[in-house]
């Protein structure tokens, strides 16, 4: 073999494997079961894997990011970032996930993309100690505050039943669209934290909620016109108890799983149905499910959808 | 030259010290927070014994140089001297006699109020602790506004260096004693420079009596002096009796200026061994004696009141508590009491912002000493900033580990006005802000559940209280404690659990 020929078998070999990477030619692979049903899927629930390896299976069957992200366009993608707590405790979005995200968004085309989260501990030590900002700004993307009253706007929101007006971060409303993405958590109050507890995230007064029927308020919040693009759950960790902050790493479970849907009701109705393999949690005792499904936001039946489940 | 790098050195000092002060974003290095350290009575109070014999013996070879290089204070009255001068371009100092009956009393009078344990005269005395009350109460929110215009700014060309910042009123009392006290002292330096320095300051006169044995002096030649006058007619301290060619060294704060305007080089400052000659008769009369027996038992009298803590209920806060909450590393409400001047860098170095002034929760004695309030924020589990940055160690360092396991307060639940008990509905808001879980939820009756508090493994961050949404009472709050106690937390098995279904 001479030099030329070496050199371009190098070449190929690394043609193929960053071939065997992309998006795209998972699509093309993937796609037979879409193509048999002939409807897309409603639910992709993927098991096994590393973060970011999970969401590209994932997001390639429902045909990539750029079915949700268009060229040109602001992102938000708004992660759970509420704790000052470092990734294994499972109390934030895994930092790798978030940073992929952000990553395929611009592959996509996305003009900028800003993550935030409205959080519980000081804002600064949650975005740094979560691994988040720096997983973010390696991808391109940038934090944005979200600690002061002035950042948010009020908004009507007209199917709430408890929740009339609340005021939301006023990026996740003038973006060209967001994606939702939260970790999986046991809830002292809400019984479970997934993607619609998620949105507490994006209003300033999350006291209201509390003093107003917090199940309620959950769901009526979901209702924002402004609806996210996508909801993608984190159960890479999960947060078993002591939810959502957690005493300690003996809180979280390595579970490995990430789902991700258009369906917010069928996406935390999967989620907590995956969270029953380590604790009993009733679907009827997380009321804000029954709630939202009720502001016809969504179906718990998983029975009824189309399901794309991968195991890795 | 020395007048040259005496200013460089204060000024630098002042600035860095000012910018660590006020800074909120956290962009100073921490190591700025040694020029707090190593000022005088904070160095007393904290005993650190290095930075305290280093001042002693500094001032021993070179006089009284802490005032004129270290004292943000005595830069500020230098500035203020400084724009008097320019406004006044006639402005000339004279000589005075030295106040020295006024000087020691005030001495006495902190002395007296720090045995009687009521700090907040020794913190209105110090003056380390008057200049950084100014920066936090008056130079901060300035800053802080200027950040948020900086913001308003950059945001619009969609860069995102800066963040909008809560501007605080953190304490009325605090920013009014700032205001007078700022204001009395700049206008003594602008009429008769350092006068406060020479009459008021007790940390001036113990150095300045110290320095009356130190090597290095500012000394009049008389054979070279033409008895111009110039020194003394520049010297801001008046301490140049330009007529007997004498130099009252107590009162000398070695600024230097001196030096520099002499057109005979008659002033120099040089070393000898000598002692000073004694330049004064000493008069001691029976009406000194009486004076100052008067202003010690006067002293004591006024300490004693002071002390005696009547808590007024209801001040400030919207949870009333029985007992203030001190801050992490105080140890309770009696160390921090005695060693704390309400220099107030803790209040401005909280990430939170709730370290507040207290007002008469200590009683009149504590006016000004540091408290928790919840009423914006909570206190960071993994937080140790307030102890790491307070210089005279009524706030003593923790480690992310001793302060885990620290009890400054103790969590309170009314259930009568919870909203789950009130309302029947999911809340939880308490439990989820435990970063122990000294308040966590177990089940109520329809698939709800309410807090139960477990004052076993509570810090009293106040996390529960501040997020609580009852109204108008809080149905869960800390009320303090008079010594911070040790919890203990359990350590806690991690569980190998094998998840290998999606379960639907």
């Amino acid at each position: 073999m001479d030099r030329r020929k070496f050199l371009r078998a190098l070449a190929l070999t690394g043609a193929a494997f960053s071939i065997k990477e992309s998006g795209a030619m998972s699509i093309l692979s993937q796609s037979g079961a879409n193509v048999k049903s002939g409807k897309p899927f409603d639910l992709v629930a993927v098991m096994g894997g590393e973060p970011a390896e999970m969401f590209k299976k994932a997001i390639a069957e429902l045909g990539g990011l750029g079915k949700f992200v268009k060229k040109g366009q602001v992102v938000v993608v708004k992660p759970n970032i509420g704790w000052d707590k470092s990734p294994e405790m499972a109390a934030n979005t895994n930092p790798q996930l978030v940073g992929e995200i952000v990553k395929q968004c611009f592959a996509a085309g996305a003009r900028e993309v800003k993550v935030l989260d409205h959080t519980c501990n000081e804002w600064r030590n949650c975005y740094s100690n979560s691994g988040i900002e720096d997983a973010v700004k390696r991808a391109g993307g940038k934090m944005i505050p979200a600690n002061e009253e002035s950042y948010y706007r009020e908004v009507p929101i007209s199917k709430g039943v408890k929740l009339k007006r609340t005021k939301v971060h006023e990026d996740i409303l003038d973006c060209d669209v967001w994606i939702n993405v939260p970790v999986l958590k046991n809830h002292g109050g809400a019984k479970m934290s997934i993607a619609m507890k998620n949105h507490m995230g994006i209003v300033w007064d999350r006291r209201f909620f509390h003093a107003n029927d917090l199940q309620q308020c959950i769901a009526d919040v979901c209702t924002l016109d402004k609806a996210a693009v996508l909801h993608v759950v984190d159960a890479y960790r999960l947060m078993k108890n002591n939810g959502p902050q957690g005493k300690s790493e003996a809180d979280a479970v390595l579970s490995k799983g990430l789902f991700i849907s258009q369906d917010i009701v069928a996406i935390d109705t999967a989620a907590t149905t995956f969270f029953n393999n380590v604790r009993s949690m009733p679907l009827d005792s997380v009321g804000h499910l029954a709630k939202a499904e009720a502001l016809k936001l969504g179906t718990m039946k998983i029975s009824d959808l189309n399901v794309k489940r991968i195991k890795l | 030259m020395l007048r040259k790098i005496r200013i460089a050195v204060s000024v630098s000092t002042a600035i860095l010290l000012t910018l660590y002060i006020i800074d909120f974003a956290g962009i100073m290095p921490s190591w700025f927070g040694t020029l707090a350290k190593i000022q005088f009575l904070p160095a007393l109070l904290s005993l650190n014994i290095f930075v305290l014999v280093s001042l002693i013996i500094a001032t021993l070879v070179f006089g009284r140089i802490y005032c004129s290089s270290i004292c943000p204070l005595g830069l500020y009255q230098d500035i203020v001297t400084y724009i008097s001068r320019l406004v006044n371009k006639k402005k000339r100092f004279r000589y005075r006699k030295a106040l020295t009956v006024m000087r020691w009393s005030f001495v006495l009078a902190t002395l007296i109020a720090f045995l009687s344990g009521i700090t907040v005269l020794v913190g209105l005395l110090d003056p380390y602790s008057s200049f950084s009350r100014f920066a936090v109460h008056i130079l901060k929110p300035a800053y802080q506004a200027g950040n948020n215009l900086a913001e308003f700014i950059f945001t619009q060309f969609d860069n995102q260096t800066f963040y909008k910042v809560s501007i605080y009123l953190v304490s009325v009392v605090s920013l009014i004693t700032t205001i007078v006290l700022s204001m009395f002292v700049g206008y003594l330096a602008w009429v008769n420079g350092r006068i406060y320095c020479n009459s008021i300051c007790p940390v001036g006169t113990v150095l300045g009596f110290i320095s009356r044995a130190s090597i290095f002096k500012i000394r009049i030649n008389e054979d070279a002096c033409n008895s111009c006058g110039a020194c003394g007619r520049t010297c801001k301290a008046s301490c140049i009796d330009t007529k007997n060619h004498i130099i009252d060294t107590s009162r000398c704060i070695n600024c230097f200026d001196c030096l520099d305007v002499c057109s005979t080089t008659a002033i120099n400052y040089s070393y000898s061994f000598r002692l000073p000659i004694k330049n004064r008769k000493k008069v001691v009369n029976a009406s000194r004696r009486r004076f100052m027996m008067a202003v010690g038992v006067t002293g004591v009298a006024a300490s004693k009141l002071l002390a005696e803590k009547t808590p007024i209920i209801g001040s400030s806060t919207s949870v009333i508590r029985k007992t203030p909450i001190t801050p992490p590393g105080s140890q309770g409400v009696d160390h921090l009491l005695q060693k704390c001047t309400s220099c107030h860098l803790c209040v401005s170095k909280c990430p939170s912002n709730i370290i507040k002034p207290a007002f008469l929760e200590y009683g009149l004695g504590g006016i000004m000493q540091p408290t928790l309030n919840f009423d914006n924020d909570f206190c960071s589990y993994d937080c140790t900033i307030c102890s790491d940055v307070c210089p005279t160690g009524a706030l003593l360092p923790l480690t992310k580990e001793t302060k885990h396991t620290n009890q400054m307060g103790q969590v309170q639940f009314v259930m009568n006005d919870c909203i789950v008990f009130t309302d029947e509905t999911s809340c939880g808001a308490c439990s989820e802000h435990c970063p122990t879980q000294a308040v966590h939820m177990v089940d109520y009756k329809n698939d709800l559940t309410i807090p139960e508090i477990d004052n076993s493994i509570c810090v009293g961050c106040g996390g529960c209280e501040f997020i609580c949404p009852a109204t108008p009472r809080k149905a869960i709050f800390v009320e303090g404690i008079e010594s911070h106690k040790t919890i203990t937390l359990k350590k806690e098995k991690v569980e190998e659990v094998i998840v290998d279904d999606f379960g639907f």
